[in-house]
């Protein structure tokens, strides 16, 4: 399996020859050079899916872990060194397909979107780039590794975020979500320390093999305040997840990311760097359930929240790229708490399989809704539902293929979301009720917001569009992707995921609960009928609806003045209460002191200055004054 | 003759030619040619070096010594490990990158400069504390008259400023050398001598400190930091990449060779004190740099946090910490000497520093905003590039510390991550990208091509040590072996 290094490998070397010779290169040639060595890297990794399910991944019917290639890269102690390699098991595996597959699709379908951009070239160099990172950061097998990796993918996602980086908006978006991920990856970065000090390893095999004893036994009896420091490091740990997965409170850098090209957003802001949270959780999933079960707990009581919290909002908003990413905080999430209320082995770990199988799915219809939207922005050139309407007429590939993806999402079978939300559903019942019925609430609501969204852009009113701006349908090398990505949506629910994924490895058998469908089913179903009652015709009623909340759908619309909050601590006190202070107590306090000795020196010396002032008499003066004050002295003793 | 002391005859003979000849032309050459010559003397140095270090365990190689000054016990000594030998290197590529950076400066401006690299170099390349200290003068002089003379802005107080509180923490530190000198029988300055002798515990207690604090205020140890951000703001450009990207390194390495390396006794009981000061300085000087709206300001705040990372991991007394912190000294001195070369090439044009009078230069200068966004990625700590490497190891190093104290300052020292973030993007956002702010800045021009030879030299650095950290790690993780031998 050597050959999965060229996976990693190839978007590295395609970022450095795009980086450094693109601007001498056809923007055409950059473009095709990027999608051509992304479709290579994605035939590999289809290759390594095959070989690594079919033949070499199982021994005596478990899935084990195979390392191809390691090397030492950095050496801190005798224990501690980063090592860069390749891990493969089944998950790392699943996300090579995936990641490979969304950003082929997305690096041909920009070759139509983002023609005639300027830095069209460093658009491709960037998403090389991007790949590269994300890629790099399943296949760790290390958690310094995947640190590495995370930083990068945060930088990528910040260049991709600004690359219109005249607009403002797009600047301090980009700056935002920086920030807040870097705040993130502090504690992900402070819970690494503590862990490894405590075990000696980075080690993923190391950390989760025997049902993570090295770690138990490591961390026996230390705690700090109350709480064991095994579960203070995974708590931290999550933390960087949580950023980068978009969990309450460190979720609203996301919706503002949306300033980045729409392709982007398919890509990184929804597929794939966006679930690495849910990734890191199920990479250390042994750690967490035997070492840290209640922060396991608290991931599961988070997840929930941020996955109302998150549809709520989707509601509300009017721009269409927000609501996608409302809906992908929220579908997120819905990851986060079948990882939270999952056990370990076998059928017990069905929440574990449940979040990888809603990953998989997830990426391939939200990429697709993603891809629609920008679609749809290519052609009437606003983000604004209010600008759109009747669209179904005027493009029927986007409008079907968004209809798949709609019910994917809404979950009604046979699309391949019902499939992955049924087995969380499932999951979430058996373990607690609370997150169960929390689930199912969302469930319904996003089946309502996907088609309010789904009717506001292809049905409602019937809008005009004067000649010029007639919507067109995209060119093919834009609506190919949507077609695959379609056709993925409607497939991927009939993958046998629980014979390639599970917790402990081993492949185990899952059925559909009836039950749970017919009550996930039936709140979707009620959903859509809601949705179409208000918004495929159009009409006053949603309006009306709205005014009767009155304040609620008022503070949902402000996304629940978190973007406030976010402007009021970095404005007010980090700037205002912390930085300028400090700076000011720099330069009075302590430079004036300085300043002041300076002061003092001179003072001292002016007070000197007449002793030597050039008058003999003066000297003599002195000098006589001296003998005498010396013979008294002497005298007196 | 001695490789090493080239390091301190090829300025020489560069400023006496500087006398010889008057025209541009010629200047450029000398300068040129010399400064290359001390790169490629680096590079046949680190050979060198590693070839004999293959053959020999001594701490220090390529030792030669001669008596200077008889009855003073006063040696010429010279001699190298491998943290000397990347001390060294680093001062090379910034000299040597420095001279491209200061294309248009006149004659006299370059012989300052020579005898400014004379110190540095003699510096690095000293085992004689005497000669150590000397060489150390001869760095803090010429700086004076190069911010005084050729600076902008407030440079006479800035000058005199920077020139007193340096001087005033050597005065600590000759009262330092002294005492160690002394206490140890008055018979040798040789710092291989001198750790086979032992001072006394009571001594060490107040010769540690003062040799701490004479080094530290070059290393910007809070509260003597103040003279950097005045002094770099008003230093020309060339003499701001020298000054942060060497001369601030001297203090740490000062206090690593002389502090600690000879009193291992009280570093181990003091080192709390200065733990405190130097964690302070990490997180203050970050967030100093956050409000700031002067780019020398920012990255002369940004230095105080950086520098304070070195000399707090130096003082947490392990390999992999101080491995870090000599990672964090090269790493620093190159993206810094980097950060200088852009401003002062954005000041050239724009002839403002100020962030909030700039905007958009992404469009208008698309080179140089590139490279500039590649220093503040190295400086916020990407992986890939210097800043990451040498953090983490400092990080990586300082937790394994056994002390709550030291873990739990170590967190403290780790938050300076986010505020860096803020920093650099702040200025990133508001310089680089964004609407053009002012128009006569349209038609200012992309960097010229000596402006490239110094920013893409010290980018390949900075890259070079961000993919293949190990090779600087293992050479200084092994030089430290006989040092915290004498520490355990």
């Amino acid at each position: 399996m050597e050959f999965t290094l060229l996976i990693v490998a190839l978007p590295l070397l395609l970022f450095f020859v795009l980086g450094l010779g693109g601007s001498r290169m056809q923007p055409r040639v950059a473009g095709i050079i990027g999608t051509l060595g992304m479709g290579t890297a994605a035939a590999l990794s289809y290759a390594a899916a095959i070989r690594y399910f079919f033949a070499e991944g199982k021994v005596e019917g478990v899935f084990r872990e195979i390392i191809p290639y390691s090397v030492e890269w950095l050496r801190f102690t005798d224990k501690l060194h980063i090592d860069l390699g390749i891990l493969l098991d089944p998950i790392s595996v699943m996300m090579l397909v995936v990641i490979t597959t969304v950003s082929l699709m997305v690096h041909l379908y920009s070759l139509g979107y983002m023609r005639g951009e300027r830095g069209f070239q460093r658009y491709y160099a960037l998403l090389s780039l991007f790949s590269f990172s994300m890629l790099g950061l399943v296949v760790a097998t290390n958690i310094f590794q995947m640190y590495i990796f995370w930083e990068l993918v945060g930088v990528s996602s910040y260049s991709l975020i600004g690359f219109y980086y005249a607009k403002p908006s797009a600047v301090s978006a980009s700056k935002k979500a920086f920030i807040v991920t870097r705040f993130a990856d502090l504690g992900f970065l402070i819970g690494i320390l503590v862990l490894s000090y405590y075990t000696g390893t980075f080690d993923f095999a190391a950390l989760n093999g025997d049902k993570a004893q090295l770690v138990v036994s490591h961390t026996a009896g230390a705690s700090f305040m109350g709480i064991s420091i095994a579960s203070w490091a995974m708590a931290l740990i999550f933390m960087g997840g949580a950023g980068k997965s978009a969990m309450f409170p460190l979720h609203i850098w996301l919706p503002d990311a949306m300033e980045g090209p729409t392709p982007v957003s398919a890509l990184i802001h929804a597929a794939t760097m966006v679930v690495a949270g849910v990734f890191l959780v199920a990479r250390l999933f042994p750690v967490y359930y035997f070492a840290a079960p209640d922060v396991l707990t608290m991931i599961g009581y988070v997840g929930a929240f941020t996955a109302l919290f998150a549809a709520v909002i989707a509601i509300t908003q009017t721009d269409i790229k927000r609501v996608l990413a409302f809906s992908t905080i929220s579908q997120i999430a819905y990851m986060m708490v079948a990882l939270g209320v999952s056990g370990y082995g076998d059928h017990e770990g069905l929440g574990y399989m449940a979040s990888m199988f809603h990953l998989f799915t997830h990426a391939f219809f939200k990429a697709l809704l993603f891809l629609g939207a920008g679609s749809v922005i290519h052609a009437v050139h606003s983000n604004e539902m209010g600008d759109m309407g009747n669209l179904r007429k005027y493009m029927p590939i986007t409008h079907i293929t968004f209809l798949i993806a709609c019910l994917s999402i809404a979950g009604i079978p046979p699309f391949s979301g019902f499939f992955s939300k049924d087995e969380i559903l499932a999951a979430s019942l058996h373990h607690d009720k609370l997150l169960f019925f929390v689930l199912w609430v969302v469930a319904g609501l996003t089946a309502f917001y996907m088609f309010r969204l789904y009717f506001n852009i292809f049905w409602g009113k019937a809008k005009t569009y004067d000649g010029h701006h007639r919507p067109h349908e995209s060119p093919l090398v834009m609506s190919l992707p949507l077609m695959l990505l379609a056709l993925l949506s409607c497939g991927a629910g009939f993958t046998a995921f629980s014979q390639l994924v599970s917790s402990n490895g081993a492949p185990f058998h899952t059925h559909i609960e009836w039950e749970v469908a017919a009550l996930g089913v039936a709140v979707a179903l009620l959903g859509i009928a809601l949705a179409t009652k208000l918004y495929m015709r159009g009409g006053e009623l949603p309006t009306l609806i709205a005014a009767a909340m009155g304040r609620f759908y008022r503070a949902a619309l402000r996304k629940f003045y978190m973007d406030e909050l976010w402007l009021f601590v970095t404005r007010k006190v980090i700037f205002r209460f912390i930085s300028t202070p400090i700076a000011r107590f720099d330069r009075r306090v302590i430079d004036g002191s300085m300043d002041g000795v300076g002061w003092v020196a001179t003072r001292l010396a002016a007070a000197v200055k007449p002793f030597q002032n050039g008058k003999v008499q003066w000297y003599a003066f002195v000098f006589v004054l001296g003998a005498a004050a010396v013979a008294i002295w002497a005298l007196c003793l | 003759m001695n490789i090493l002391s080239f390091f301190v005859i090829v300025p020489l003979a560069m400023l006496l030619l500087l006398f010889a000849v008057r025209n541009v032309a010629q200047i450029r050459t000398i300068m040129v040619v010399g400064a290359s010559a001390l790169v490629g003397l680096a590079a046949v140095l680190a050979v060198v070096f590693l070839q004999q270090r293959a053959a020999s365990p001594e701490a220090m190689l390529l030792v030669a010594d001669t008596v200077w000054y008889p009855s003073l016990n006063i040696h010429y000594a010279v001699g190298v490990d491998g943290i000397s030998v990347l001390m060294l290197a680093l001062a090379a590529i910034i000299v040597f990158t420095g001279v491209f950076s200061s294309w248009n400066m006149p004659r006299e401006y370059f012989m300052w400069y020579c005898l400014l690299s004379i110190g540095v170099f003699g510096f690095f390349i000293s085992i004689d504390l005497f000669t150590m200290f000397l060489f150390y003068e001869v760095a803090l002089i010429p700086m004076y008259l190069l911010i005084g003379v050729w600076g902008t802005g407030r440079k006479e107080y800035s000058a005199m400023k920077l020139t007193l509180m340096l001087m005033a923490g050597s005065a600590f530190l000759l009262v330092g050398i002294l005492g160690i000198y002394f206490t140890t029988g008055g018979s040798s300055m040789n710092m291989l001598e001198l750790a086979k002798a032992h001072i006394p515990i009571l001594h060490q207690y107040w010769i540690f400190p003062a040799t701490f604090l004479g080094f530290g205020v070059l290393g910007a140890l809070f509260p003597f930091h103040t003279w950097s951000p005045d002094g770099h703001a008003s230093a020309p450009t060339a003499v701001s990449m020298l000054h942060a990207g060497v001369l601030m390194k001297l203090g740490g390495y000062g206090c690593f060779r002389v502090a600690i390396s000879l009193m291992p006794e009280a570093a181990h009981e003091l080192a709390w004190i200065f733990l405190i000061l130097t964690g302070i300085s990490v997180v203050y000087g970050a967030l100093s740099a956050v409000v700031q709206t002067d780019l020398k300001y920012i990255n002369a705040y940004s230095s105080v946090s950086h520098c304070g990372l070195v000399l707090f991991a130096i003082l947490m007394l392990n390999q992999t910490a101080m491995t870090g912190a000599v990672m964090q000294m090269l790493s620093h001195g190159l993206m810094t000497a980097l950060f200088f070369a852009l401003i002062g090439l954005i000041y050239g044009r724009t002839h403002t520093r100020d962030i909030r009078e700039m905007g958009g230069l992404m469009k208008i200068m698309p080179f140089a905003s590139v490279c500039y966004v590649i220093a503040g990625l190295a400086s916020l700590g990407l992986p890939g590039l210097s800043g990451f490497v040498a953090e983490m190891t400092v990080f990586v190093g300082a937790f394994q510390h056994s002390d709550t104290f030291h873990r739990v300052l170590t967190i403290a020292a780790t938050c300076s991550i986010v505020a860096t973030a803020v920093y650099i993007l702040r200025t990133i956002g508001k310089i680089l990208y964004g609407p053009v702010h002012n128009e006569h800045h349209l038609h200012l021009t992309d960097a010229t091509w000596y402006e490239r030879v110094s920013a893409v030299g010290l980018i390949i650095f900075i890259t070079l040590m961000g993919m293949f950290p190990s090779v600087v790690s293992d050479i200084i993780s092994q030089s430290l072996e006989p040092i915290i031998a004498r520490l355990m």
